[in-house]
């Protein structure tokens, strides 16, 4: 029967591209019941199912898949939530093509892809989202195992917080911003995660006892020691949280952007529906983009959606360095964004009024591999060229955040001035203080934070625990 | 929710307001400030903190009437609520005993100015403090800037109180009459706080300025506050915003400044027409 299956996943609609990148609504809008069921059943039930250690929380993905196949919806959605409480997001936003599906057997089959297990995940969490009565509501339990703050309301502080309070443990998370989400409000665009997506899942959580105290900036609004004496023990996930900048000449040009600011003005501040939304955003009409990961991505074909005319991206390596999801390259180019490899800005030029006009750029070359395993990009002498732009977004990575950290000097940091933690607990050099996610590893992805929130959940867990016995 | 406890028009477009923070009241030092955001819909703007009340926990904002989010401020009355206000942000400022401070205000800089003085005087020093304006009625805080100072001297454009002539005139003054000032502040429009810089520069006299520029997050997130300072791209949320004023690049402040003027205008336009004029 493996022999008979599909060759391909089961086509996804998706919004044309020379029409989605005229708007901010959804790419992919989603399988049908029927689609679904259809993709379920390319899956082999294969005993190996390698796809589990694919996965940074171990989802039982032929357990969910199996059961949406037998149509049993109430068990598919109750499998996934209990190992992630964000499926809807992750079946969205995961590099499932180097996690779960990237070992998928029937991928590894001449000719196959693999199942999309990522686009079931999000269908199942939509379908219990829309159909009432589909998931169960949450078990009630007792809240009497002790107290956990966490710090910072993104991906990795919601696991570690839904997975203690259904432990039994009272949450409190505390969040610098005016709404819980972290990257997935302010860093990834309503075309790729719909806002709604994120409070409904939010709301889930919140929904299981975990207060979320907006608007407090844990070292400013209230400090380490205020939680330390009130709470058991403390998870910070507050993110990498500060954009780097090329530095080059004229960084400081007006329409020159970090991505971070380009895209928090568009995502958590509405800017695009200015000005019924108050947050202006500049509308550039010749955009390049610095960098080729996904955040380069979302900045180059939010800036399309934006009216620009065209939008580049320049990279200072070649496409197969390129750090993006597959998925994203993919609609990037579908909708028109231009690629500049092997490309580096070393100047940003201005007008008389202070504005951006162009930008000037040296073409690289691959040279001997670098620390991180990818040839090192070396600039070709006298290969200077100008691009014009009016606008242009820096998305080369971040470094640490220093606004908690601070104020916190007994926090070991690693030499790089992230949190140092064990790679399993999310153990810190402070007793009862906890860290994972991009403060701990740098920039990374929504799922790996998440599986850091998890592992440090258990481990708090156990760490109140022994200390109440004690 | 945030709940605005009085509200008083100082003078035309100038507003004081107390409001409902008991954590930022309680943590708030001289020289921090809040970002605001008066609803669902709107944007977050940054605002000196001008006085905190720790026991009953509340703050002090004083602001003037520039763009969309501080027009909607100022229709709101006691009672309303605004939807955030989060600090304090920023560092605060470097009080200490100096021996003699100049301590420089326009605008409704004075309001954030004030604080700083009186924490100065506390700790001993002598303060000299000069407040300037286009005319002695937009001269704000007279009375409880004098309480913490040892000499106050007003300037006016127009000769109507104190000293005819600009804030840096007062400074020369000072100099001329061998006034030995070991550290100055100098805090308002932008432009003002370049000269009192300027000056204070050729006479020799370190100065903190502290700047306001465009912001988002308020806490290092998004790099819309950057400024050059002595050469290096600095965050005004974060590292400051009280920096070096000998330092600061004043033209590329201000041309930043000017970034979403033509947004500026189009939104207040948009709010007024909708509220009909103020």
């Amino acid at each position: 029967m493996a022999l008979n299956i599909p060759k391909n996943k089961t086509p996804i609609a998706e919004q044309k591209p020379e029409e989605r990148s005229h708007n901010f609504k959804e790419v992919v809008l989603g399988y049908t019941l029927e689609e679904a069921i259809t993709e379920a059943n390319r899956c082999l039930q294969c005993p190996t199912h390698p796809c589990v250690s694919g996965c940074p929380v171990n989802i039982d993905i032929p357990g969910f898949i199996l059961a949406l196949r037998n149509n049993d919806l109430s068990e598919s959605i109750k499998i996934l939530k209990s190992y992630n409480n964000l499926p809807a997001v992750c079946g969205r936003v995961c590099p499932q093509e180097s996690q779960c599906e990237g070992k998928c057997t029937v991928g590894l089959m001449k000719e196959h892809e693999p199942v999309a297990i990522g686009k079931l995940e999000r269908f199942v969490a939509d379908w219990a989202a829309s159909h009432e009565g589909v998931e169960e509501p949450p078990k009630k339990v007792e809240v009497n195992k002790g107290k956990v703050a966490v710090i910072g309301a993104g991906p990795s502080g919601l696991t570690v917080a839904a997975d203690l309070a259904k432990k039994g443990y009272k949450v409190t998370i505390f969040e610098a911003l005016h709404a819980p989400g972290g990257v997935l409000m302010y860093g990834i665009p309503e075309f790729r995660l719909p806002k709604t997506i994120v409070e409904r899942e939010v709301k889930a959580i919140e929904e299981l006892g975990v207060d979320v105290e907006t608007d407090v900036v844990v070292g400013k609004t209230i400090t380490i020691e205020e939680i330390r004496e009130e709470y058991d023990a403390i998870y910070i996930g507050t993110g990498a949280g500060t954009p780097r900048f090329m530095n080059i000449p004229g960084t400081n040009l007006n329409g020159v952007y970090s991505a971070s600011e380009f895209l928090t003005r568009i995502n958590l501040m509405h800017a695009y529906e200015f000005p019924k939304y108050d947050t202006p955003i500049r509308i550039g009409k010749r955009v390049v983009v610095v960098g080729a990961g996904n955040v380069a991505m979302d900045a180059s074909r939010s800036a399309l959606r934006l009216g620009a005319e065209k939008s580049m991206i320049v990279y200072r390596r070649s496409e197969k360095e390129m750090p993006a999801r597959i998925e994203e390259y993919h609609h990037a180019l579908e909708e028109g964004i231009e690629f500049h490899w092997l490309t580096n800005p070393v100047e940003y030029i201005g007008d008389e009024n202070g504005n951006v006009k162009a930008v000037k750029c040296i073409k690289m070359q691959l040279g001997e591999p670098d620390a991180s395993g990818r040839r090192r990009p070396v600039p070709i002498e006298g290969s200077e060229f100008v691009i014009e732009a009016d606008m242009v977004i820096e998305a080369i990575g971040q470094t640490a955040n220093k606004v908690l950290l601070s104020t916190f000097p007994e926090l070991k940091l690693n030499k790089r001035g992230y949190i140092e933690a064990d790679p399993e607990t999310g153990a810190t050099s402070v007793e009862g203080v906890y860290a994972g996610g991009d403060i701990v590893t740098g920039a990374a992805t929504v799922i790996l934070a998440m599986g850091a929130g998890k592992k440090s959940a258990k481990a708090i867990d156990e760490y109140i625990t022994s200390k109440k016995k004690a | 929710m945030f709940e605005i406890l009085k509200k008083k028009k100082i003078v035309e477009k100038e507003y004081d307001m107390w409001i409902k923070a008991p954590r930022v009241a309680s943590h708030a030092k001289p020289g921090q400030f809040v970002v605001v955001r008066t609803s669902d819909k709107g944007e977050r703007i940054p605002l000196t903190i001008a006085d905190y009340d720790r026991e009953n926990g509340n703050i002090r904002l004083i602001f003037q009437t520039v763009g969309k989010t501080t027009y909607e401020m100022a229709k709101l009355e006691v009672g309303d609520k605004l939807a955030d206000v989060v600090g304090p942000l920023g560092t605060p400022s470097e009080v200490k005993k100096h021996g003699t401070v100049l301590m420089i205000g326009g605008g409704v800089g004075i309001a954030a100015l004030f604080p700083i003085i009186r924490e100065l005087k506390n700790l001993g020093n002598k303060v000299i403090t000069i407040l300037g304006g286009r005319t002695s009625e937009l001269v704000i805080m007279k009375d409880e800037c004098a309480k913490y100072s040892d000499e106050l001297i007003i300037t006016t454009d127009d000769g109507s109180e104190g000293i005819k002539g600009v804030v840096t005139d007062a400074m020369k003054m000072l100099n001329e009459r061998g006034e030995k000032i070991d550290y100055a502040w100098a805090i308002g429009p932008t432009i003002m706080m370049k000269f009192a810089a300027l000056t204070a520069k050729d006479l020799g006299i370190p100065i903190w300025v502290s700047l306001n520029p465009i912001m988002v997050d308020g806490t290092g997130m998004c790099g819309a506050c950057r400024v050059t300072v002595n050469g290096n791209i600095r965050f005004a949320c974060v590292d400051g915003p009280e920096f070096d004023g000998h330092g600061v690049a004043w033209d590329e402040l201000m041309t930043r400044l000017k970034q979403y003027k033509d947004q500026e205008k189009i939104s207040l336009e948009k709010y007024l027409n909708e509220v009909g004029e103020m």
